[in-house]
């Protein structure tokens, strides 16, 4: 049930971020273009959620930050759990001092202020250490990385309790008595036992990384405009509220209703 | 429980080693040092000046000679000048921080009030209990800045009971008018934690024989709940509250940006915004040291409480 609707949450959000070109050609608007003659439009058959303070379209402006947040929920579970797993899965094997170290660094940051140290993360020149900055594409790359920093402790502390339980089994015993390499241990017996886990801590990871791209954007610090991102959309939103108070519920909405779908899915995961 | 404490004082002070290298290091590769944005503000500076003002500075230094530089000055209790602010470092962060604490503690106080009582009615009550789990996964998902410009829109443009923003030029009820907005803010974003976990506790407690036995004697309701129970619960409860010290300081620089009040959370944003190495990362390090410091004290707070833990 919880699963169903979070699927179909984040279904409908993926769909509207794909469609949005075709969107957009069928209401002939460019979501970028701004048209000053237009502002603040109410919702109407041509705008159906209205205009923002520079006459763009509300509801192409939505989609587009659809491609942009997931796009970057998405690629930073894949890399928080790439990494995640892999030290996660190193700590439990190697145990020992590798463990602590690995564990001891997972401890300081999670105990860490992450919004604080992001913000200023996010202000480091990261053009000098390699990673592009300026366009939108070069903007959600810089974000991923970013995040990825805190991203992956969850996961790495999930795979590391569930690898060693799994490490104790006999099955584990068994395959190494039949001279499996410890490779093959890892990878064909550990691995797919340890995958529930690791599946609920990427969704969580998800919903984090959706939370804290918007957070960056609205201050100013992640995606930057004229690319539209739902966080970036509600900068704006906030000079507006004596003006033009209805700009700030649709971006919201659309960050509750993922963040709430990943929750779902790793909820009805979890039972 | 000596031994216990010093290992985690001395984690937090590694921690807090790393993160201020790390930081300096990615600091230091921020565009326009200081010497930068004096060439912008001042067209009659030459290259030659700017040479020598570097190096009456030290910024010709490798990067990490200027940190052990930095660090220990730290150490020894010197924080340096705001360049944004024009003013000794420690001057700016006093109040600061005594801002940011009251802001804590209310927002700390009403979402745990609140989320206790939801996590209550959802165990006392288990046809509630979807209801109390759906306003859970929706304060979770609702981001709090977006949360605060409804409140602002509602409740500041709307109706126009409360200030949008800002702080009171002077206490007593009028600073306490303009907390309610950011404590509301900040609450409803943390007030889910506390539900959830005090509802899967409280659901477990109850089912325990000595509650049942409780029952049997003729222990009313609201005795069994607040007595029986509650004592039980509130172990996993201080675990939140340690394991969110760290997103309620978070929460923190939001809200305080969002509603324009002064505090730690501001302070960093406005020091990076305005290049101000030496305050963000100072005041970066005390927020720190800050969370880390209030998880210690839950975790002990948890150690007090169930004798299984010390």
């Amino acid at each position: 049930m919880r699963l169903r609707l979070g699927i179909l949450l984040l279904g409908l959000l993926a769909a509207g971020g794909l469609a949005a070109p075709w969107v957009a050609g069928w209401l002939g608007l460019d979501p970028f273009a701004p048209d000053l003659f237009n502002r603040f439009a109410p919702a109407s058959a041509t705008n159906p959620l209205g205009t923002d303070d520079l006459g763009r379209d509300v509801l192409l402006r939505l989609l587009e930050g659809a491609r942009v947040s997931l796009a970057v929920g998405v690629a930073t579970a894949l890399a928080a759990t790439l990494l995640g797993t892999s030290i996660g899965l190193l700590a439990a094997w190697r145990g020992g001092v590798v463990d602590a170290v690995l564990m001891r660094l997972a401890d300081g940051l999670l105990a860490l202020p992450a919004l604080p140290v992001l913000v200023v993360l996010a202000a480091a020149d990261t053009g000098r250490i390699g990673l592009p900055r300026g366009e939108a594409a070069s903007d959600i790359v810089r974000i991923v990385a970013i995040l990825s920093v805190f991203g992956w402790v969850g996961v790495a502390r999930l795979a590391r309790a569930a690898a060693l339980s799994v490490l104790a089994r006999d099955y584990v015993r068994a395959a190494r008595a039949l001279g499996a390499g410890e490779g093959r241990v890892l990878a064909r017996h550990v691995l797919p036992n340890i995958a529930g886990p690791i599946a609920i801590a990427a969704a969580l990871t998800v919903a984090g990384a959706i939370l804290a791209e918007s957070t960056l954007s609205f201050l100013g610090l992640g995606i930057a405009p004229p690319a539209a991102s739902w966080g970036n959309m509600l900068a704006n939103a906030q000079d507006l509220v004596f003006s033009a108070p209805w700009v700030a519920v649709w971006p919201g909405l659309a960050i509750l209703a993922a963040v709430a779908g990943c929750t779902l899915v790793a909820d009805g995961l979890r039972r | 429980m000596i031994r216990l404490l010093a290992g985690r004082l001395l984690q937090i002070a590694v921690t807090l080693a790393l993160l201020s290298l790390a930081m300096f290091l990615l600091i230091g590769l921020m565009p326009g040092d200081p010497i930068d944005l004096a060439i912008a503000g001042d067209p009659r500076l030459t290259a030659e000046d700017a040479a020598r003002l570097r190096a009456l500075h030290g910024l010709d230094q490798p990067l990490l000679t200027r940190y052990l530089a930095w660090a220990a000055a730290l150490l020894r209790g010197e924080f340096g000048y705001s360049r944004l602010f024009a003013q000794p470092v420690a001057q700016i962060i006093g109040p600061a921080l005594g801002s940011t604490l009251v802001l804590l503690g209310a927002a700390v106080a009403v979402s745990a009030l609140i989320g206790l009582s939801l996590g209550a009615l959802a165990a006392m009550r288990p046809r509630l209990a979807p209801f109390a789990d759906a306003i859970a996964i929706l304060g979770q998902s609702a981001p709090s800045f977006w949360l605060g410009i409804l409140l602002i829109i509602v409740f500041a443009v709307t109706l126009g009971w409360l200030p949008a923003g800002g702080s009171a030029e002077a206490g007593g009820w009028e600073a306490l008018r303009f907390l309610v907005l950011p404590v509301a803010t900040l609450a409803m974003a943390n007030l889910a934690a506390y539900a959830r976990h005090s509802a899967a506790e409280l659901t477990q407690v109850l089912r325990a024989p000595w509650i049942t036995a409780a029952r049997a004697r003729g222990v009313g309701e609201m005795r069994l709940l607040l007595r029986h129970a509650a004592p039980n619960a509130a172990v996993p409860v201080l675990q939140v509250a340690a394991l969110d010290a760290g997103s309620l300081v978070g929460g923190a620089l939001i809200t305080e940006t969002l509603f324009a009040r002064p505090g730690m959370g501001k302070l960093i944003y406005d020091a990076v915004m305005g290049n101000d190495t030496n305050l963000a990362l100072v005041a970066l390090l005390l927020v720190a040291l800050v969370t880390m410091l209030a998880t210690l004290a839950a975790d002990l707070g948890q150690r007090a409480l169930d004798p299984r833990l010390a």
